[in-house]
């Protein structure tokens, strides 16, 4: 069967198959990465375009490395706010852009949604880097493949505990999106000003805002970056009063399982949500999940252009 | 000079529909009008043009009091002209806009240059609303009393909450003196903050910051319980919510001089509209739940809500292609709102025709202190005929409006005003826009 994506906005109607068929070039493309020559030509006339509405230089630079090492040319626009505060509406931007007969675009934007707007008006392929709190599906899929790559255990026996500001985080949702559907079990995690009710509604989740009860069980445990706005918007009290009572640390992992794994999608607060000793030790997935990143991306970025099997 | 509505010559004489008000289903019979007042079932001398009404309902033009026609400053999106044709094409006879334009309707001569402009122009009757601050800046009132003398005949920042308490009260106390209503948008700005939906599962689910029930419910305690405290008529723009409309029920049930509007989109669309991530939906109050919808409706049996307001909230196309959160709120929507009506409240089994009726005439004449509307002699011949049977495609190239879209795009709906006269003026006839 075909495996080729059309875009990858969220994972509402990706397969199962084209998940685990990511996963497998996943692996080829790190062992590309691995080899003197770090390139292959397997998107060799291809143009990807990446458009970053929001700054995020490290994702950026990861969705060009992948688009490099394929062979793919590459284009970067870079703009800050939104479409509407230069006067120029979104679907212009987007009508100017397919004039330079762009394959791929890699979005990034404040608002989510915008990658599925811009599905309407373009005929390239649209990966989705990040929209507003909604998806960014490649972190999400580089998450999931580094626990599977590094436990090796079946995603059904696995319970997945997000701990933090899941209100405001898109990499929250997504994770809670694509474990979903790989059969994983999603507790969402932090204070209750931070973790709407609303969320219970999302497909197999469930809410627990008593991290220690959030814990038992654990096989992954993700600690997301805590904003400083968050303190001037009156959904903390202090730093310290999150830290005393939702940092990740050794001691808190106690109800979890023995060989419990630790992610952050980074950048991280040391010592604030993840206890720094916890992030560099044999727990943490932390630097293995930012290894996986270009190779992730090569193998999404292969799916859209090329796909596997029919074409 | 006069600034009275252009009248029509033509004596009209329509012959054989169902007249039929909020009053009630009057049968078939006859109805002349000439020199823009109703002359009854027979013509007083020869008529002008006859026109054949028969398998149409005739009935008062209706009233909406809360429209923006964008002029002065946004005629990119609205003017006068556009927007009066707009509301004649929906059926109506009157419309009162907001004063949230630029400059902000907040001086006499702005209110007199409206009144002035719009009596030249074919199409509904302007009554302008002015503004309860100063530029819509929420601390300095405007001068109620000569905005009225102008003409004004409603005050209000829509668009804007007064959030400031002792701003909305002393602006209450002033309209309570001069016979005014005052008509909120009542939303709390501070637990509304950057919300562009809904706040509830499904702006979960889609990441978009959302705009909880409890911003509309607390601010329309607020306004009510300031109408019950300095006797000001205080009209409610766009509930939304199953809480705010109670709060608008329990102070009615006490006597407080409250009225409340609900819109045609809060009666039929819900917050699962912005699956599609497209900014049209994007209002405010937003679009709720369907426990919301139900609770309007019920709202509208139980004679809680007094009328239908519109909120005919133009934009350009361009401004609606954003993204969700910088594109503007507001849906364009009054050449429809009739049979979005229609369908949503007669069709369903809610209401009778004449109910529904009374929303468009009696409930806003009620609201802004008018007498309600008839067909009696000596009426004005402010009167629309509807085709109840008709099923037609929504097509947005056909709109009066400069808003050529809306949430109603290509549906099929029932029940169409197909001519509309303003002061005997033939201000809207579908034969002649296409369909």
């Amino acid at each position: 069967m075909s495996t080729q994506l059309e875009h990858l906005i969220d994972f509402d109607g990706v397969p199962i198959e084209t998940i685990h068929a990511i996963f497998e070039t996943t692996e080829v493309m790190a062992q590309v990465l691995e080899r003197p020559v770090k390139r292959v030509p397997a998107l060799q006339g291809f143009t990807v375009a990446t458009l970053f509405f929001e700054d995020s230089t490290r994702t950026r630079l990861s969705f060009e490395r992948a688009a490099r090492a394929q062979s793919a040319d590459v284009m970067t626009f870079a703009r800050g706010g939104s479409s509407a505060s230069k006067g120029e509406s979104l679907r212009d931007t987007v009508a100017t852009l397919d004039a330079l007969h762009v394959d791929a675009y890699v979005v990034r934007h404040p608002a989510a949604g915008v990658p599925r707007q811009m599905a309407q008006w373009t005929k390239a392929r649209i990966v989705n880097a990040g929209d507003g709190r909604r998806a960014p599906p490649t972190q999400a899929l580089l998450d999931a493949y580094t626990y599977r790559q590094a436990t090796g255990r079946a995603f059904e026996d696995t319970r997945l505990v997000i701990i933090g500001d899941v209100a405001h985080s898109r990499v929250a949702r997504s994770n809670a999106s694509l474990w979903h559907a790989l059969g994983a079990e999603v507790v969402l995690c932090g204070p209750p000003t931070l973790v709407p009710p609303a969320l219970a509604a999302l497909p197999g989740v469930r809410i627990e805002t008593q991290l220690d009860v959030a814990m038992e069980g654990a096989h992954a445990v993700m600690a997301l970056r805590i904003q400083r706005e968050r303190l001037t918007s009156a959904r903390l009290a202090s730093l310290a009063a999150y830290t005393a009572q939702y940092q990740v640390n050794e001691e808190r992992l106690a109800g979890a399982a023995e060989d419990v794994v630790v992610m952050h999608p980074g950048p991280l607060n040391r010592d604030v949500e993840i206890d720094g000793a916890l992030a560099d030790g044999p727990r943490s997935l932390i630097t293995k999940q930012v290894a996986n990143g270009v190779p992730v991306r090569m193998a999404v970025l292969y799916h859209l252009l090329v796909g596997k099997g029919s074409r | 000079m006069t600034m009275a509505k252009q009248v029509g010559d033509a004596r009209t004489w329509i012959r054989g529909a169902r007249l039929v008000t909020a009053a009630g289903d009057q049968g078939t019979a006859d109805l002349a009008f000439a020199g823009g007042v109703i002359e009854g079932p027979t013509p007083q001398g020869p008529v002008d043009v006859e026109v054949d009404g028969s398998g149409l309902v005739l009935t008062p033009a209706f009233i909406d009091p809360h429209v923006h026609l964008r002029e002065p400053g946004f005629e990119v999106k609205e003017d006068l002209a556009s927007g009066l044709a707009a509301a004649a094409a929906g059926g109506f006879g009157t419309v009162v806009s907001m004063a949230n334009t630029d400059p902000v309707i907040d001086e006499p001569g702005l209110v007199r240059w409206l009144i002035e402009k719009a009596a030249s122009l074919p199409g509904a009757r302007l009554h302008p609303a002015a503004a309860v601050t100063m530029g819509l800046g929420g601390t300095t009132l405007t001068d109620a009393a000569a905005l009225k003398e102008a003409g004004a005949v409603m005050l209000t920042d829509d668009g804007i909450p007064v959030s400031d308490g002792e701003v909305m009260r002393r602006a209450c106390e002033w309209a309570a003196d001069l016979g005014l209503v005052v008509q909120t948008h009542s939303e709390d700005p501070t637990l509304r903050r950057d919300g562009v939906m809904n706040e509830g599962a499904v702006s979960e689910r889609m990441g978009l910051p959302g705009n909880p029930r409890i911003a509309e419910a607390s601010m329309v305690y607020r306004d009510c319980a300031i109408a019950a405290f300095t006797g000001a008529r205080v009209h409610i723009a766009h509930v939304t919510c199953r809480e705010a409309l109670d709060v608008v029920a329990h102070f009615k049930e006490r006597g407080a001089p409250v009225t409340c509007e609900v819109t045609p989109q809060h009666l039929s669309l819900t917050d699962e509209a912005f699956a599609s991530f497209d900014p049209i939906y994007k209002v405010a109050p937003p679009l709720r739940t369907q426990d919301d919808v139900d609770a309007l409706r019920e709202g509208v049996k139980r004679g809680v809500v007094d009328c239908i307001g519109t909120d005919h909230a133009p934009h350009t196309r361009d401004e609606k292609h954003a993204d969700l959160l910088s594109a503007p709120f507001g849906i364009a929507n009054i050449e429809v709102a009739f049979p979005v009506l229609y369908e949503a409240l007669v069709k369903s089994g809610d209401l009778d025709l004449s109910a529904l009726l009374r929303l468009l005439q009696d409930g806003p004449a009620h609201v802004m202190g008018w007498d309600a509307p008839t067909l009696d002699v000596g009426a004005p011949a402010d009167v629309v005929l509807l085709d109840l049977e008709a099923a037609r495609v929504v097509d947005p190239s056909t709109f009066k409006s400069k808003a050529k879209f809306g949430p109603w795009d290509a549906q099929t709906l029932q029940g169409w005003p197909v001519k509309t006269w303003v002061a005997g003026h033939l201000a809207f006839d579908r034969a002649e826009s296409g369909r």
